[in-house]
């Protein structure tokens, strides 16, 4: 090793500090010479803002893409798959395929979202067709459940609909931005709780798509059971199942902190829906990432020096069919429960193992090939490179990593889907 | 055996099969099936009985006769002396018997002083808004916070354990007055439990030459081969409803996606309606009326399910299956081939007269510390009430209650407990001596481990390949098999123990153990 690795952050997480103490690294400040920064959001646009950004040197590595929020911003997210629709829908490709009541086949992962207040009379008019449905309404900006509310009137929202006149869709302020999406009324229960599923992904270049997922995702439960009554639209405790909102709840339990490990998922659902089904339901989540990310990578400025670590949210319905609620950039490190701990432990060496390698020197040309024995409890998900090298075969969907290929998707005869609707 | 005994002993177990049989859903059905078929053109008078049989056969009823006398063998105790009294076939050694007096007399004390204590009566009628309320809530159970702070569990299994310590067979001198050539654990029956040969024996399709689920899944190479061939053919398993059959077949395990019908076809349970209206029923006597044990049953799960990892999610079902379960009087048949009596109250102010007895609770079972972990792993196979109620009673009657009562049956806790430290000191010789004198006897260690069937300490997918086999097998030995394996498996971290509190930290997670492996390695490759 030619030098000590330096590494600095402005997260002060116990998971990450052990990490990098683990690799003989040594820790300086933010302002000197480092080669590894783990940053906080707000940091990674200072570092390549226009004004104050500087240039980073090949041996410096951050943990964001300078632009993840088309990503991580709800309403970016948004526009960012209806985008990538409509440019395959202009290539004639066979994904865009819809169905008799014009839903997509493959593509329909995000349940219908409106931005607020740019939208609000398409909204109107959507709301208007289904007026005993449930919408969630989500300020862009904010993240562990702040600000978000259900409504089921019209009249819930009138603030927004004074400001549809103007014709910018993020005002200036950029906070005061909403979406509404509608409300998935019918989760999936287990033990009659909604629970939501967190998996992670790491993305290590954009073009060409690398992401790799991570094994070990959960389940977080609502500690109170289910009911879609409107009585209970103003609880929270009902509905939301972020941990920092549940762990407020009378009923939580601070050993297992409502969290379930996805293999438990998986055995429950194997063992009570058959394998099948389950197998198709992990495909489409699997599917559901590589899609999203896809979406985005024509716009992500694709710095080598950048690798994400992404929390995403997803939800599955009755049917078995899994939703995209939304992705985090900065999932959360602290721990809730001794496991979480662990996993999140591991979640961090993992992730420095392959964009480290073999914790040496970070390098920003680095290979982006793990070899399979590093990858620890991540699985390859898709690597652009090998699909291209080994062929576009089958109608002409990309296959997914070699890891994944059991799903035999490609056979998929995919009949429509119901939907919310 | 001589030819004419074995055709004794075969017309006696008939007999006493058909006896069960006769009077059962099963034989009114098979008799208004006969009676349809007799409109039937091809139903001769003269060949009336052959065309029955025939008729039965291929309508498939003759498989569901063949499950149920397939069930009642089972289950059924061996038949014994013609002349012997009842008490015989519940338990043939007197001194297990008094020994299980004894127990039954000590735990019912116990929760009758509780009773008194906190002034709760054993059990009362619930008012009409009182009814409503729980009628409600009865899918949150959970969320329900009763006080519960002055009830304790009635017994925990180290309780339990002193009890069998201190059993002592009164006809029987070892000679061997410094204990060190004979046993050096904790039990001091002598009873006939299976060595080692004989449980190669008895689990042939575990040997290193079976393929199985559990262990090959496991390895770098998938053995896709294997696991698809065996996936097809438990799927023709279980499209033949062939109760035998199945039980054969799950000896090597069971696919994942199989299982719940897999054991619901070994169990005889096929769910009918009649079925789905007597889980109602029990519903409905809960409602109506509030027990003493309740509050046992909330306190037990809120101490382990609620905590648990795997299980927590299903903390509501758990109520809902062992609130109903306590007022099963179905229940009460399993005593006839149990060495155990259910306990007796008496109505209130009439103490001591025969005939105010009741049966307390009404399925004759006082819970114990732990009990709700025989339900959880259940609920990752079935998700409807009713169903997940009737698999966990029939595994309870057919399986867990010998986990807690002193007999001398080889599925007993007391044959396990002697077969596991027999095993041990056998093949480990060194590690037992060394445990026994850091004051750490195993048994006090893996006791906990059998009483449970190892549910809340392995991974729920290595307790259901663990559960698979002992449905397989029909018996329990199996848990004692493991509790020597994961000993043999930790020995090397063991012998650095140097006290009983370092012994029990080496063995306290066992969440991370593939169960099948284990036990192969025990069984297979220990050198005799």
């Amino acid at each position: 090793m030619a030098g000590k690795v330096k590494w600095a952050t402005d997260i002060e997480k116990s998971v990450l500090v052990n990490n990098f103490e683990k690799r003989g690294w040594s820790q300086i400040s933010t302002d000197e010479d480092w080669n590894f920064y783990w940053m906080s959001v707000q940091t990674i646009r200072n570092v390549f803002s226009i004004e104050n950004g500087y240039r980073l040197n090949d041996d410096q590595i951050v943990n964001h893409f300078p632009n993840h929020y088309e990503l991580t911003r709800k309403d970016l997210m948004v526009k960012n798959i209806k985008r990538y629709r409509r440019e395959l829908e202009r290539e004639a490709s066979p994904l865009v395929e819809k169905d008799e009541n014009g839903k997509y086949v493959h593509l329909d992962f995000i349940p219908v979202t409106f931005m607020l207040p740019g939208d609000y009379n398409l909204f109107v008019e959507e709301f208007r067709k289904n007026p005993t449905s449930t919408w969630i309404m989500k300020p862009c900006g904010k993240a562990q459940g702040k600000g978000i509310f259900l409504i089921n009137k019209l009249s819930q929202i009138k603030k927004w609909s004074r400001d549809s006149r103007t014709t910018t869709f993020i005002s200036p302020a950029g906070k005061e931005a909403y979406v509404i999406s509608l409300y998935i009324d019918n989760p999936l229960l287990i033990g009659g709780k909604k629970f939501d599923l967190r998996l992670y992904v790491l993305v290590t270049s954009y073009r060409p798509l690398k992401c790799y997922m991570y094994r070990l995702g959960f389940c977080r439960f609502c500690t109170m059971k289910y009911t879609p009554s409107t009585s209970e639209l103003d609880n929270m405790f009902v509905h939301l199942t972020n941990v920092s909102v549940q762990k407020h709840g009378g009923d939580y339990n601070p050993i297992h902190g409502g969290k379930w490990s996805v293999s438990n998922l998986r055995l429950y659902l194997e063992s009570t829906q058959g394998k099948d089904v389950t197998d198709k339901l992990f495909d489409d989540i699997h599917w559901i990432v590589v899609h999203s990310l896809k979406a985005v990578a024509p716009v992500m400025i694709n710095d080598r020096h950048c690798f994400e670590c992404y929390g995403y949210d997803i939800i599955i319905d009755d049917k078995l069919k899994p939703w995209l609620i939304e992705v985090n950039a900065s999932p959360s490190l602290s721990s809730t429960t001794a496991n979480d701990r662990i996993l999140k432990y591991n979640l961090i060496n993992d992730t420095l193992n392959i964009v480290v390698p073999n914790g040496e020197m970070p390098d920003c040309k680095w290979s982006r090939c793990p070899p399979k024995e590093a990858l620890g409890h991540y699985e390859l998900l898709y690597d652009e490179d090998l699909a291209q090298n080994e062929g576009v075969e089958c109608e002409g969907k990309p296959r997914l990593g070699p890891a994944l290929n059991k799903g035999n998707r490609l056979k998929d005869t995919r009949k429509p889907f119901s939907t919310w609707k | 055996m001589e030819p004419d005994s074995l055709h004794r002993q075969l017309s006696v177990t008939i007999a006493h099969i058909v006896q069960r049989l006769r009077g059962s859903k099963l034989h009114s059905e098979l008799e208004r099936e006969a009676r349809t078929c007799l409109h039937k053109s091809d139903v001769r008078i003269e060949s009336l009985k052959e065309d029955l049989k025939d008729f039965l056969r291929k309508s498939g009823w003759e498989k569901k006769l063949q499950n149920a006398v397939y069930h009642e063998l089972n289950v059924l105790p061996q038949p014994g002396h013609p002349a012997a009294p009842a008490e015989h076939t519940k338990e043939g050694l007197m001194y297990m018997r008094r020994a299980q007096v004894n127990w039954e007399k000590r735990v019912l004390k116990s929760l009758n002083s509780m009773c008194a204590e906190l002034a709760v009566p054993l059990a009362k009628k619930r008012s009409t808004d009182e009814q409503k309320e729980l009628l409600n809530k009865w899918n949150e159970m959970g969320t329900d916070e009763p006080d519960l702070s002055h009830f304790r569990p009635v017994y925990a299994p180290k309780d339990f354990l002193e009890v069998l310590i201190n059993l002592r067979n009164p006809n029987y001198d070892g000679g061997d007055p410094s204990g060190l050539r004979g046993s050096w654990g904790l039990i001091s029956i002598p009873l006939p439990v299976k060595d080692l040969s004989e449980l190669r024996n008895l689990f042939t399709e575990l040997g290193l030459n079976y393929e199985q689920l559990g262990v090959d899944d496991s390895m770098q190479i998938p053995n896709e081969l294997f696991e698809s061939e065996y996936l097809r053919l438990g799927q023709r398993v279980l499209s033949e409803h062939n109760s035998a059959a199945a039980q054969q077949y799950i000896r090597q395990g069971c696919p994942t996606g199989l299982r719940a019908d897999m054991w619901a076809l070994i169990l005889n349970i096929d769910n009918q309606l009649e079925d789905s209206l007597y889980y109602e029923q029990l519903k409905s006597n809960v409602i109506q009326h509030d027990l003493l044990v309740d509050n046992l049953i909330y306190k037990d799960v809120k101490l382990t399910a609620s905590n648990d990892d795997y299980y927590f999610v299903f903390e509501d079902y758990l109520y809902q299956v062992l609130l109903c379960f306590s007022r099963d009087t179905l229940v009460l048949d399993h005593f006839s081939y149990s060495s155990a009596s259910p306990p007796k109250s008496y109505i209130r102010g009439k103490l001591a007269l025969e005939d105010y007895t009741v049966v307390y609770p009404p399925n004759g079972v006082i819970p114990f510390h732990g009990f709700a972990m025989y339900v959880a792993p259940l609920c990752f196979l079935y998700h409807e009430p009713s169903k997940l109620y009737q698999v966990f009673r029939e595994m309870y009657v057919r399986y867990f209650f010998r986990l807690h009562c002193i007999s001398s049956h080889s599925s007993g806790i007391v044959s396990l407990c002697l077969v596991f430290e027999t095993l041990v000191q056998t093949y480990l010789p060194q590690l037992f001596y060394h445990l026994r004198e850091i004051g750490a006897q195993p048994l006090r260690i893996s006791f906990k481990w059998m009483v449970r069937a190892f549910s809340g300490y392995l991974a729920t997918d290595q307790l259901l390949f663990l559960w698979d086999r002992i449905l397989g097998y029909n018996s329990l030995e199996i848990l004692a098999v493991l509790a020597a394996a994961v000993f043999a498996f930790r020995a090397e971290n063991l012998m650095e123990a140097t006290s009983l509190a370092t012994a029990e930290a080496i063995l306290a997670d066992l969440s991370t153990l593939k169960v099948m492996p284990l036990l192969q390695l025990f069984l297979f490759a220990t050198s005799s």
